[in-house]
This record gives C-alpha cells, structure tokens and sequence, in this order.
C-alpha cells in the first residue's frame, strides 16, 4: 500500500473525480478519498493515464471539495475477506459490516471481480429441485446451478415467491440444505425487513450471508454489491462445499446505477440511455452461477428484477433474459384474480428443465405433461379471448371444455397458498387431473400410453 | 520496447515505434494479449483481448510482429478452443477453473505425433504450390485430415518425410522457390483470421444442407455452402435449432462458435455430442466436431475476434476438400462487441449507436461461405454459415437483423407466441423465407420424389390460408366459415402439430430423414383431400375433427422411426381404408337421397 496521499483532484462530478498526475494507477485499484472532515470514502480507478486518472466513487462526490480531498491508492484491487463465520451476517456492497459485529478478518481474500469460469471447467446442471411450487416444478423445474430469475414488477409479491422457493427448495432425496446468499441492492427497508424475519422465522438465519445496500444507502455501491455477494457464494461453494442459494433482489436497481454511471462517463448509451455493454456487465454478474466439474457445492441463481412499466422488452429484463437459463414471470392480471402465485406461464420458461426431469430425475410423464399443458392452456387463452368477442355461448362444445380448462388451470394448478409445498407427484397428478377436462385427440404432446395410464376422460360430463 | 501511455477498459494506448496496424502486442508484467487498431503520431491504440484490470501506464509493451492468426493443421477437431484459438482444455489444466490471464498456450498441440502418410506428389524434384496435398494424417476416425501447402508457397521439393509418425512442428518437406530461397513445410500453417482463405474459383452447387428439421428442409431449405440467419427473441429456440444443425447436418466437419452465450450450452455439447452416433458416417459426432467459446463473461474484444477465428478454421477444413458447416450463437453479440469499441474510440454511431461500418462488416463475414473449387482444382469443398441474431426486444428492425436479412438467403424467423405456445421449431411460416428453394427442389425430385415441390407449396398455402380464416374466426366467431373453410383449419392444426412441431428431446423425431419428412406430408394432405370430398358429400366436420385418426396422424413422427417407413405407409393405408369405407356411406346415402 502507497503511504502518500496526493492531492490532485481537478474536478468533481456525481459520482466521478478526475484527478491529475497519473501516478500510474492501476486499472480497477482501489483507492481512499479523504475529505475535509477526515471521513474516508472508497473509490476505484476506471480509467487511467500517464497524466489523469478517473475514480469512481461509491459513496458518491457530495460535499467534496476540490482543495481538500486527498486521495490514496491501496495498489489492490476491490477484495473480499472471506471465512466460514460470514454465515449469519449482513454486510454493505463493499463487505462492511452492517450488524454492528465486528469485520471479518482473514488471510483469504479474493478479488471481487472473479475471472471467467473456463467452459470446460463446468459440469451441466441436472439436479431436479424441488421448489414446491407447481407452476415452477411442473412447467418450469428449476435445477442446482441454475440461472433463473423471476421478472415482477411493482406491486407483485415476488419477495414473498423467492422467500417461500427459499424456504422450501430442496432435492427430492436429499436431506443437504441450501446455504443463502442474499443480495439486495437499492431495496426498501420494509423488503430487507421482510426477508430478514422470513429467514429468521423459518429458521435459516444462521445458514444466511446477506449483502444489504438500501433504497437510501449510495447507489454506486450498487454496482459492486453483487460481485461481492458472488465471491463469498463461490467461496461457499467450492471452498466449503455448500449448495448455494444466491437470491438477488433487484436487478432494475443495478442496471440504473450502472446507467447513471456511463452517463457520467460520456458513454455512447445504447437503448433507453443504458450502456452499449450492459449486456456483457450483467453476464459477468449471473454466469457466475453454476456447477464446476469435481466440486461438490454449486451456486443457484435466483436474480429479481422489476420490468419498467412491465414491460418485457426493457433492456433489463430483456437483457436478463438473454443471459439467463429461463425466467419466471409474474402477471398483473392473475394478481389482481387473487391467484398466487401469479405465474404468468406463457412468457416462462426453463431451459435446463429438459435434462433435469423425467424418468430419471421425477415421473417419466413430467416433460410430455408439462409441454401438454402449455398447448392447452395457450389453446385455452385463445378460446377465452374469442369468448370475451363473440360470448361464450357461441362457442363450441370443445372450445367450451378449454374454457373451463383454463379457469381450472389457473385457480387450481397456479394458484396455491403461500405455505402450501406440493411435492413434484402431487403436482403431476394434478396436472393429469385438469387435463382429464380435454378429450383425449386434442392432447397430442402426451403419448397414447401416457394418455391410457394417467387420464381418465368422461364423455358425458 | 513501448510502454503503456491509458488504460480505459478494454483499449490500452502505448507508445511504441514501428508498430504496425493489425499487429500483435503484449502488454505489462500479465503480457496481455491485444491487437493494434488505429495509429496516431506517436501513439497506437490496443484492444485487448483479456481483461485490463490492474494494468498500470507505464507497464511495457512488446510487439510481437505478426497479425492474429489462427494455427492449421491436425488436432482441431473435437476441441473447444476460445476466441482467439487458446485450447480451453490446455489452460484448465494450466490455470484451473478460472481462466488465468497472459497465458501462453499453443493452439495446436506440440507433442501428439501424427502417422503421416505422404501423397505420390511429394517426391524430390516435384513442385509444389499453395492448397495442393502434401499428404495425409488420419486425424479422427472418419476424418482424414489432409496437410496442405501453405497458400502464398511454390517451389519444388528439394527434400521430404517418409511415411512414419510425426509432431507437428516436424518438417514434411523442404521447397526451394522462385527467389531460390529454401521453406519448410510442417504439418501446420498460419493464416491471419482476418484475410479470406484464397481458393480457385467458387462454384453453385444444389445439394442441401439437411438437417433433418422438418421445417428447414421441407420449408425453408438451404443448400451446402449458403448462408443463413436465426434471428429471435430470447428463449425462442435459436441455440436449439444451431445445435439440432450440429447434431444432424449432411456436413463431413461442424463448427460451434458460441459468441457472447452461455457456459453450459457449449458443455451441453461437450457432454453429449461424444454419445451421440452421426446419422451419416455412424461414428461419435464429436469426431467431426470443434468448438470456438467466447462466452458472455468473457472479454469482449476476444468475442470480435472469435467469429473470425472460426471462419478461418473452417475455411481451413473447405480447403482440403469437406463440406464445412459453421453455426454462430450469437452475430448479434459480435456486433455489440465492434460497437463498444467504436463507441470508446469516440466513433460517430449511426443507428442505435452501431458504427457506419456494421452492414459492410457483416456482409464480408457472410461472403466467406460457398462453394469453391480448392486452390489446387483437385477437389471442392464448401463453407456453409449460419448465424443467430439476438435482436433487442425481439425486434426485427433493428440494425443487426435487418442488415443481416440483406445478406443471408435463407431466413428462418422464430416467434415469440410459437415459442410461448411450446412449439417447437418456434420457426415462423409466414415470416420465413428461402432463396434456395428452387435449387433444392431438384435434388428432393431426384433423391425423394418428383412431388416434393408441390406438396410444399400446398402445404403452405393451407397455412397461410389458416391465418387469415382465424382473423376472421376472431372477428366474427366460427359460425361465419364454410365447413371446407373449417376442415382447413383442421388440417393446418394437424400441419402445425404434426409435421412443423418437432421436439429435439424426442429420441424417434430428433432427426427426420428427407423421405419421412416426404411421406408425412404426403399422408397429411392425402387426408385433407379425403377429408375435403367427405365434406361434399355431406360429412360434419366435427365429425371429422374428432376421428381418433387424427390423434394418430399428429404422433406418425414420434411412433415411426426413419426406418420403419413401410410400416408408416400400413398404418396410412388402414387409416385411409376406414375413410374410404366412410366415403362409400356417404356417397351411398347421397344417392339414396338423390
Ligand atoms: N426444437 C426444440 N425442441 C424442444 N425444445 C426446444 C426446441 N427449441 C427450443 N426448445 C426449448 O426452448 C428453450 C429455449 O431455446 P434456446 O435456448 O435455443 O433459445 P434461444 O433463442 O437460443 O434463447 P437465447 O437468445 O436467450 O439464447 C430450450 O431450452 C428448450 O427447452
Ligand atoms: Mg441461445
């Protein structure tokens, strides 16, 4: 670490100094701002030069002023210290605590930023979960090392899915527990609030890391928290063992700091002001999820994000989307239905599901019943919507049973309590059970042998 | 020796004499690896293909006098190199999980030995010239790979190898050429990615690429050596479809360049492709297979280069004569990658902040695909290419998918409602299209039957027929079409269910071979036509619409293998017996009435 403090700062703006003299900074060094009052803020250099370096500050430049900032540089990038009695704590973005205990003190630190997991280092996740949750487990099984974020927006009660997924993921025939880390960035205190009790309350706290940055806490540490959240998750994982369990809440926050920031930058932005490279800013924060060939533990994701006026094709979730293995998305119309969990299951999906299920992994059925249900609920939808133009009178006898099909489906197989846990044969079973409403020629995803086993028509009804 | 003047992210401006544009440099005490890309008085500019952090100016900087080139020879396939050709597996066992930066690996490996077997023209005294065989090395067991005279050398041999086994780095031969100047030839070359392999001239030719899609072959087919676009939204199945080419294709070598994508979907490959047996040599698919990886988490300058290092491969493998097929997973993520480094060089952006240059660039990837007769004229190969594009929002106009829909001739369009309705291939009929469907035609004529060509056509016409009798269906209700106007609807139900929908996780329909893909079609339009005079003759449609037959014919693709076609063509003959017995009746009551 350089003793010297410098005093060199030309200019100031959000969350930017521009200082002169290089002092040949490293890129992403970690630096200590001083200001008149002696308070230390931490800063990194984004940009460097023979004779300007450009530091980014996360507490933001409020009240510096131009003759009595010093700066210092720490010639160590951002690290996190990390060590097993980090579970049952709650730390800021740049891992302070925030429980008033004392720091975490320990040879091992990491560079928060990772480097690129090598793809022939990894090993394809398949491990069913089982959430407990229908809409998840039947239509779209999550699987551990999974990417899989929900996209809500305000006003849903996504906190309280990811809160009852937390409490009861697990493997069908594994007794092993996840470990949480838990990552909000930019969050009410009412959400942190809710988690912390929801975690207390079911009994994981101690089984807990959480990284809290709230709504009134500076937005720039926003950009580092998650890195930080997903160095302590992989050091759980493949340091410790653990199966992880990251929840990120919310990724909206994240990605408008990170627009704030380019802007300052003068960055050339892309759609809606964000920046060109947010694509690649968020695939260094989510493929951080994963299995590693020969590690035992593995880190599941579960990132929340809020669509700007729910819109799908926001750079956000549409980004998210493009980067992540699925998503589940949340409807305001069955929220408003009362159905909870509202799961809007057109737009959802899961990529890994296709090697994680079937005879293997749950029921031989689960992919045919799962693929069935959504051509027949899609085929439902459409006769709802010809219902709501000519009344559903007029509809056909067979687009009438889709009709019921669809009410079914969604008050019966969507909807469950918030401490209903279906297990994955209950909710096939289920499954069979609304789609024994449809004659048995329309169901043509299942086979006829699936169809002879698990569905029983009436004709008459 | 140069030193380093800014670092501001992925560009590094030094200070070094005699640089050249397009050169190569290592940077500071890591030696990261970049690429000079503009001159200035008496600075250059650097994009760097690894990350900068912790790069200090005043670090040094070496050039190292040659452009990113890729290395050619034995020992590609079956690997999974990154995006400037660093063998992944090579730097797993040298830096561990995390990728380590400043690594030096050679591309190809320095210590397998090859059985050389040399070709009769390489005899002292013979000359020799660029493209023409020097001999052979069997380099999996279906492919043979042939060794090649470097492009730009002539000369004649002056001394050579026997038949035996040899490293890479061994000399095959010696030449003297023109400037009497004596070269060595080893089993491998260099070839800058960025310069077109030469050939001798390019050629038409009419096979098509088949991939054993229904949708692609029989719809919207393309041929050996054309180019084609995936363009859709995210999870619309753009990777599947790629990897259902990699699995299925027609083709003697496979690239996989995943550009800007996902970790796992190359392990996917990598897990199962080795287990998977090519429907057409009946070996492991991973042995006419590579990869090239610059996933979304790494640095991005590579992911620019990662398409042109695959293309140079590839062109590579065209050159000794192999139909090639390179599928690109996402172009769309090499384009972002030239905008974020136009938009650090402070280029003036033109459309949703892309550089002027993205159209041309893109034009000049595509123009790297054909047929050609190799440079020698002893034989010809092709390079076919197919690139994902990613669009924003699922929008087709923007840049990157309208520019590419100028270039490529076969575009196979995935919407979103198909894929929300998990159909799958989620390839849209009405905004698809293909240039190459005449020329393919004549094959099917040849190869399947002289029908083909009309069939497609029916096919299609009932399905665009279809759309517009469900805009009515929506404005009006059913009651406003004619019962053959309602049997239309059901056919297309049982085309887009039967025939369109194809499940790559299905183990029977995974690959459809072109004469099932014939016969399904044939069976499903015979049975319009039955279905069409039963009608006139007085049959309800709802009648119709519920014969278990048509259960039956939406499940032919998954109940009949590829070889169980006679036992398709049975169950069609007692399927269309029961309806012929059906037509009797009311042919017979119609008289009775008459
Ligand atoms: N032909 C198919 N057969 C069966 N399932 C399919 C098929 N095509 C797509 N799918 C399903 O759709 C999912 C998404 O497909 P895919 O990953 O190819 O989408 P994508 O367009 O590449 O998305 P992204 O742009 O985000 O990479 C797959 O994981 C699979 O479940
Ligand atoms: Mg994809």
């Amino acid at each position: 670490m350089r003793q010297v403090e410098y005093k060199q700062v030309t200019s100031a703006r959000g969350s930017l100094l521009f200082l002169k003299g290089g002092n040949n900074a490293a890129l992403g060094e970690r630096v200590a701002i001083r200001d008149k009052d002696g308070q230390i803020r931490n800063g990194q250099v984004i940009r460097t030069s023979e004779d300007m370096v450009l530091v980014q500050v996360f507490e933001s430049t409020a009240n510096l002023d131009l003759e009595n900032t010093w700066i210092r540089y720490l010639d160590q990038p951002f690290e996190l210290p990390l060590s097993p009695d980090m579970l049952g704590r709650n730390f800021n973005g740049i891992g302070k605590p925030r429980d008033n205990r004392p720091p975490i003190v320990s040879s091992l630190v990491r560079n928060v930023n990772g480097a690129p997991i090598n793809p022939s280092a990894r090993a394809y996740p398949k491990e069913f979960i089982q959430t407990g949750v229908s809409s998840i487990d039947g239509l779209n099984s999550l699987v551990r090392g999974q990417k899989l974020p929900v996209f809500s927006a305000s006003g849903l009660p996504h906190n309280r899915l990811a809160a009852q997924i937390v409490r009861q993921a697990k493997l069908p025939d594994d007794s092993s527990n996840f470990v949480i880390v838990f990552a909000a960035m930019g969050v009410s205190h009412s959400d942190a609030h809710f988690f912390e009790t929801e975690f207390e309350s079911s009994g994981v706290l101690r089984n807990v890391v959480m990284f809290t940055n709230l709504a009134n806490d500076p937005p720039m540490e926003r950009l580092i928290l998650p890195r930080t959240a997903l160095t302590a998750a992989e050091y759980l994982a493949y340091d410790l063992d653990h199966h992880v369990l990251v929840v990120i809440t919310d990724m909206t926050n994240y990605a408008e700091a990170l627009r704030e920031i380019a802007t300052e930058k003068g960055d050339v932005p892309s759609r809606k002001g964000y920046p060109g490279y947010l694509y690649s800013d968020l695939a260094e924060i989510y493929e951080r999820a994963g299995r590693v060939k020969d590690r035992h533990g593995s880190i599941t994701m579960i990132p929340i994000l809020s669509m700007p006026s729910d819109d799908i094709t926001h750079p956000i979730p549409d980004l998210t989307g493009y980067i992540t293995e699925g998503q589940i998305v949340l409807s305001r119309e069955l929220h408003s239905k009362s159905v909870y969990p509202p799961v809007n299951v057109p737009p959802s999906l899961s990529r890994l599901m296709k090697d994680g299920v079937g005879k293997e992994f749950t029921r031989e059925d689960h992919p045919h019943v799962a693929s069935q249900l959504y051509a027949s609920y899609t085929r439902a939808l459409e006769a709802r919507n010809l219902a709501s133009i000519i009344g559903a009178e007029e509809l056909s006898g067979r687009d009438r049973r889709f009709l019921e099909f669809a009410d079914a489906f969604e008050n019966r197989f969507i909807m469950q309590g918030e401490d209903t846990e279906r297990n994955i044969i209950e909710t096939l079973d289920l499954a069979w059970e609304l789609l024994s409403l449809l004659p048995p020629e329309s169901l043509s995803r299942v086979s006829e042998a699936e169809i002879q086993k698990y569905h029983s028509w009436d004709e008459t009804r | 020796m140069g030193s380093i003047v800014e670092v501001n992210g992925p560009l590094v401006t030094i200070r070094q004499d005699n640089i050249r544009n397009g050169e190569q440099v290592r940077l500071g005490k890591l030696g990261l690896v970049g690429e000079v890309i503009s001159l200035h008085q008496d600075t250059a500019l650097v994009q760097v293909y690894e990350s900068t952090e912790s790069l200090r100016p005043g670090e040094n900087v070496i050039g190292l006098g040659k452009q990113l080139s890729v290395e050619l020879g034995p020992g590609m396939l079956g690997q999974i190199f990154d995006g400037v050709q660093r063998p992944l597996n090579r730097i797993l066992e040298m830096s561990g999980e995390q990728i380590a930066r400043g690594l030096e690996v050679p591309s190809l490996d320095r210590e397998k030995t090859w059985h050389f077997v040399p070709a009769d023209k390489l005899a002292v005294g013979q000359q020799v010239c660029g493209g023409e065989i020097l001999g052979t090395v069997q380099e999996t067991e279906t492919i043979q790979h042939r060794i090649l005279v470097p492009p730009n050398t002539c000369g004649d041999i002056v001394e050579h190898a026997c038949e035996g086994d040899y490293k890479i780095e061994d000399i095959i031969a010696s030449v003297r050429n023109k400037n009497d100047q004596i070269e060595h030839l080893k089993m491998y070359h260099d070839w800058p990615v960025r310069t077109p392999r030469p050939y001798h001239s390019r050629t038409h030719s009419a096979m098509p690429l088949l991939t054993g899609q229904r949708i692609l072959d029989t719809f919207f087919p393309l041929l050996k050596g054309g180019k084609a676009a995936v363009p859709g939204p995210f999870g619309a199945g753009k990777t599947m479809v790629q990897q259902q080419i990699a699995r299925w294709a027609n083709a003697d070598i496979v690239l996989y360049v995943g550009c800007g994508e996902r970790g796992n979907e190359l392990v996917d490959i990598l897990e199962t492709f080795p287990e998977l047996t090519d429907p057409h040599s009946g070996r492991s698919l991973m042995e006419r297979t590579f990869l090239v990886a610059n996933t979304s988490n790494m640095p991005v300058v590579a992911r620019e280069a990662s398409i042109y290092v695959g293309v140079t491969m590839a062109e590579y493998y065209r050159d000794q004569g192999y139909d090639v097929v390179m599928v690109a997973d996402s172009t769309s993520r090499w384009a972002e990658a030239l905008r974020e480094v136009a938009g650090r060089l402070g280029q003036m952006p033109v459309e949703e902040g892309y550089p002027a240059y993205l159209a041309s660039r893109l034009a000049a990837f595509y123009e790297r695909a054909g047929n050609v007769n190799t440079m020698a004229k002893q034989s010809s190969g092709s390079v076919t290419l197919i690139g994902a594009v990613s669009p924003p929002g699922g929008d087709f106009s923007e840049p990157v998918t309208s520019h590419t829909k100028e270039i490529i001739r076969t575009f196979w369009a995935l919407s979103k409602p198909l894929a929300d309705a998990r159909h799958y291939p989620a390839v849209s009929w009405t905004e698809s299209f293909s240039d190459y469907q005449d020329r393919a035609q004549s094959w099917w004529a040849e190869n399947v039957d002289h029908k083909w060509a009309k069939h497609r056509q029916y096919a299609l016409s009932l399905l665009t027929q279809a759309d517009e009798l469900e805009r009515i269906v929506n404005l009006v209700g059913p009651e406003a079409l004619s019962s053959s106007q309602r049997w239309v609807l059901e056919t297309a139900s049982i085309l887009k269910e039967g025939l369109l929908q194809q499940s790559a996780l299905d183990e029977i329909d995974s690959y459809c071979s072109p004469a099932k893909q014939f016969k399904m079609m044939d069976i499903m339009l015979r049975f319009h036509e039955t279905g069409k005079e039963l009608i006139k003759l007085g049959a309800p449609v709802e009648q119709l619409a519920q014969l278990p037959e048509n259960g039956k014919i939406r499940r032919i693709k998954s109940v009949f293998t590829n070889d169980q076609l006679s036992d398709m063509e049975n169950f069609a003959e007692e399927l269309f017996e029961h309806l012929d017995c059906m037509r009797a009746e009311y042919a017979g009551a119609k008289e009775v009435q008459a």
